[in-house]
């Protein structure tokens, strides 16, 4: 119990960076947003732009225009 | 030297081939976006549990983990993206223009997020999140650029008008970055001078670089995946009307 209890204070104190939790857990969060950001956006436009692609090929063997 | 100009010249026309590189560049995009996902984290947590706070600035110095490798890469991008610049206006190389359009807005975001931090960890240290000075100012100035690469090749509807003024404001706009650069030397400014020069002692106690290297290497290799993938949808989508796209998405290789 008073393991778990210095744990927990531990984490607090950890998380509190000395009263400048705020400002680092902040800067932290954006860069992350950023780095996610510029890895999905163009993963999710790439399986966009091949579901256009296949659906017109599609439509065009489906037309005889192949 | 015939022989390595010979070898030069086949790695110019294989590197404008987005054929060649489409074909190539998977397994790169994936080891690049592991790599530098692994050293990103391991830096982080690195940077945020198991560094000493600093004398003065207490826990906040901590943002420079995150701050200083996107500043760097932000910078490298647009570098990387005026040569392209160079390449496309003498050579009218289309993979150039391609690289252009892929890292513009990579570029955009990092430098987003390096303000956004540096105005976050500007607070408890400066106490304001922004000055008007010569680093925070030609910082946004590099924001505005790699906007302006953005936006000028949507405003402009001929691809061949937008792929000329892209490079031109990508060449011209590299004045910036020397400004940038000496910003903190030739001013006055709140912003500090860098910590770590080439050839010289660091001004920080090595136990705070550890983080720092491993963050930066992590942030370039990161950023090197996101314009790989970026590229290859540019690639699929210029070349989409050809055998060699329709081959690759029916299963065959390209």
């Amino acid at each position: 119990m008073a393991l778990r209890q210095a744990g927990v204070t531990a984490m607090s104190d950890w998380l509190a960076m000395g009263g400048h939790g705020p400002y680092v857990w902040t800067a932290y969060g954006i860069s992350l947003l950023a780095l996610v950001g510029i890895c999905t956006a163009p993963l999710l436009r790439m399986r966009g732009v091949l579901r256009r692609l296949r659906r017109r090929w599609a439509d065009a063997v489906w037309e005889g225009e192949d | 030297m015939a022989k390595r100009r010979g070898w030069l010249r086949e790695t110019f026309h294989k590197t404008g081939s987005p054929r060649w590189f489409f074909r190539g560049s998977r397994p790169w995009m994936v080891g690049l976006f592991a790599v530098g996902g692994v050293l990103v984290l391991t830096g982080s947590v690195w940077g945020l549990g198991f560094v000493p706070p600093d004398r003065l600035q207490g826990d906040s110095f901590r943002i420079m983990y995150v701050h200083v490798p996107a500043v760097h890469v932000a910078q490298s991008v647009y570098f990387a993206i005026a040569v392209a610049g160079v390449v496309f206006l003498v050579w009218r190389m289309k993979m150039a223009d391609m690289f252009i359009a892929a890292a513009a807005p990579v570029g955009l975001a990092l430098t987003a997020a390096a303000l956004a931090t540096g105005i976050v960890w500007g607070m408890p240290t400066w106490g304001t999140g922004w000055v008007w000075d010569a680093r925070t100012v030609s910082t946004l100035v590099l924001l505005f650029l790699f906007f302006g690469l953005v936006a000028l090749r949507q405003a402009l509807a001929r691809p061949e008008r937008a792929a000329l003024a892209v490079s031109l404001l990508a060449v011209v706009g590299v004045v910036n970055l020397p400004l940038i650069k000496y910003s903190v030397e030739w001013f006055t400014t709140l912003h500090q001078p860098p910590s770590i020069r080439i050839g010289q002692k660091p001004a920080i106690a090595p136990v705070f670089l550890g983080p720092l290297a491993c963050n930066a290497l992590g942030y370039y290799c990161w950023t090197a995946g996101a314009v790989i993938a970026a590229l290859r949808v540019r690639i699929v989508e210029r070349e989409a009307g050809t055998d060699w796209v329709r081959e690759w998405l029916s299963g065959k290789p390209a």
